[in-house]
């Protein structure tokens, strides 16, 4: 084994995103939290941490920046980088959508509960199961991991479809429950986001481990393979 | 695209010790193909068997096929084989006691041109070609070719060998003695030189290689491991072998 010193850098590198991988994953599961349980408190943890999220962002980028500049990686490890440097940005805006749920949350904490056609905190779930399994497949290196993580974001988008469907009868037929079904409709979208988003980390580390870029339904044999 | 060199089965023995082991490759025409490799993994020898300069060794010898131009080189004269591959190497070697405009037609002279007019023309295209002609043209006869600086010594032996109009440039680590200056003008000119002839060059440098090829043979242990695109070799390598040389976890 050669060039010791830049293969800890990499090590390094992955434990940071890791950090801020888990202040964004954090994000979610408060702000879900704070819908399921109309708690104002939780909604400003979320708010407060966005700013660690973005410093969080901002560090891990010049770090990954640093070590395109000064070590001239190459093959797996090249990849490695583009694709941190990627799921960085994709994390970040994960911690955004946590910050856009709790703002609708704080608004439907002003009005009084009603009974929406909707279960987000079981959308929610599957959600989270997505961007844990797209993180875990990036802490192992695992791309069949991260292949199911793409297939479960059909899942996402029917539920988020369903949802709009929902949400749209329910105004109709509520008309003074549309402004908390409103929110509702735009939490959903923001769920659908977040797998999004886990969706991008999946596809950045099958494009780390076997260098195949499978965006846009791209080379899916190949991320099979 | 067309093959500028055809090499089939190539071995290369340093007396009994075989330094190649039956090496494939097909060299695009008017492209730079980079070798690289650990050292002692055969890339010199590999490309010093592309124009015989190999067997100029007493203890060597090679077996096997090279078609330059679909010729065997094996079995054309070494002076004809000479000509058609130019070859530069690491050192710059200009003739030390000739003048520039020496140097340059050295070649021509050798194979019989001695007409002034041809002579001065060829001497003003090569320097031209080697981007040198602006920095030497006023001391062509004045100034010996070790008087120059590396950077301009080396240009100077790539001007030397495109002098005889060669198919190919072999090209065996012609920046490594240069500071980052000379190497970038010696990049440069790979690029000139390839819209005409066909570049092999051997480089430790992997950046090098990247930049200056389109296609790159990885060597270990006299055997080639893999020849691609560049960009692949660089970015997503097939074989584990490759991956672990050029990411630094062996070598």
């Amino acid at each position: 084994m050669t060039r010791i010193r830049f293969h800890q850098e990499l090590d390094e590198l992955k434990h940071r995103i890791l950090a801020m991988a888990g202040m964004a994953e954090q994000a979610v599961d408060l702000s879900v939290q704070a819908y399921s349980q109309r708690d104002p408190v939780l909604c400003q943890r979320v708010i407060a941490s966005e700013a660690g999220i973005n410093r969080a962002e901002r560090e891990v980028d010049e770090f990954a920046i640093d070590l395109l500049a000064m070590q001239q990686p190459m093959a797996i490890d090249l990849r490695f980088i583009l694709a941190v440097i990627k799921i960085n940005a994709d994390l970040e805006r994960v911690g955004d959508q946590a910050v856009n749920i709790v703002q609708r949350v704080m608004n439907m904490i002003e009005l009084p509960p009603s009974e929406l056609p909707v279960d987000i905190p079981a959308m929610a779930t599957r959600v989270r199961a997505m961007i844990r399994d797209a993180l875990r497949s990036f802490i192992e290196g695992d791309p069949e991991l991260a292949r199911h993580v793409l297939e479960a974001d059909d899942e996402i988008d029917r539920l988020n479809h369903e949802a709009f469907a929902a949400l749209s009868r329910y105004m109709q037929s509520e008309p003074n429950g549309a402004v908390q079904a409103l929110d509702a409709l735009s939490i959903a979208r923001n769920l659908e986001r977040v797998a999004d988003h886990a969706t991008n980390i999946a596809e950045d580390v099958i494009f780390w481990i076997r260098g195949a870029d499978v965006r846009h339904g791209a080379g899916q044999q190949t991320a099979g393979s | 695209m067309p093959t500028a060199v055809e090499v089939r089965d190539l071995k290369a023995w340093f007396g009994k010790t075989e330094a190649l082991h039956g090496i494939n490759m097909s060299v695009e025409a008017k492209h730079a193909t980079a070798v690289i490799g650990p050292s002692g993994c055969g890339k010199s020898t590999f490309i010093r068997c592309l124009n015989r300069m190999h067997e100029t060794n007493p203890e060597a010898k090679a077996h096997g096929e090279v078609k330059v131009g679909g010729e065997d080189i094996y079995e054309m004269p070494a002076v004809d084989v000479r000509r058609k591959v130019g070859m530069v190497f690491q050192k710059p070697n200009p003739f030390p006691t000739m003048t520039i405009y020496d140097n340059v037609a050295a070649g021509l002279k050798l194979n019989g041109t001695h007409n002034r007019k041809v002579l001065d023309e060829v001497v003003e295209h090569s320097l031209q070609q080697a981007a040198l002609w602006d920095e030497v043209k006023d001391l062509l006869k004045k100034k010996s070719g070790a008087s120059l600086s590396g950077g301009q010594q080396q240009r100077l032996c790539i001007a030397r060998a495109l002098a005889v109009s060669p198919e190919v440039m072999l090209m065996d680590e012609p920046a490594s003695a240069l500071d980052p200056i000379s190497t970038a003008k010696i990049e440069d000119l790979i690029f000139e030189l390839k819209q005409k002839l066909t570049i092999v060059i051997v480089t430790h440098n992997m950046q090098q290689a990247s930049r200056v090829a389109e296609f790159t043979g990885f060597f270990l242990m006299g055997n080639l491991i893999e020849f691609d695109k560049t960009e692949k070799i660089f970015t997503n390598p097939s074989d584990k072998r490759t991956e672990d040389y050029i990411t630094g976890r062996f070598g």
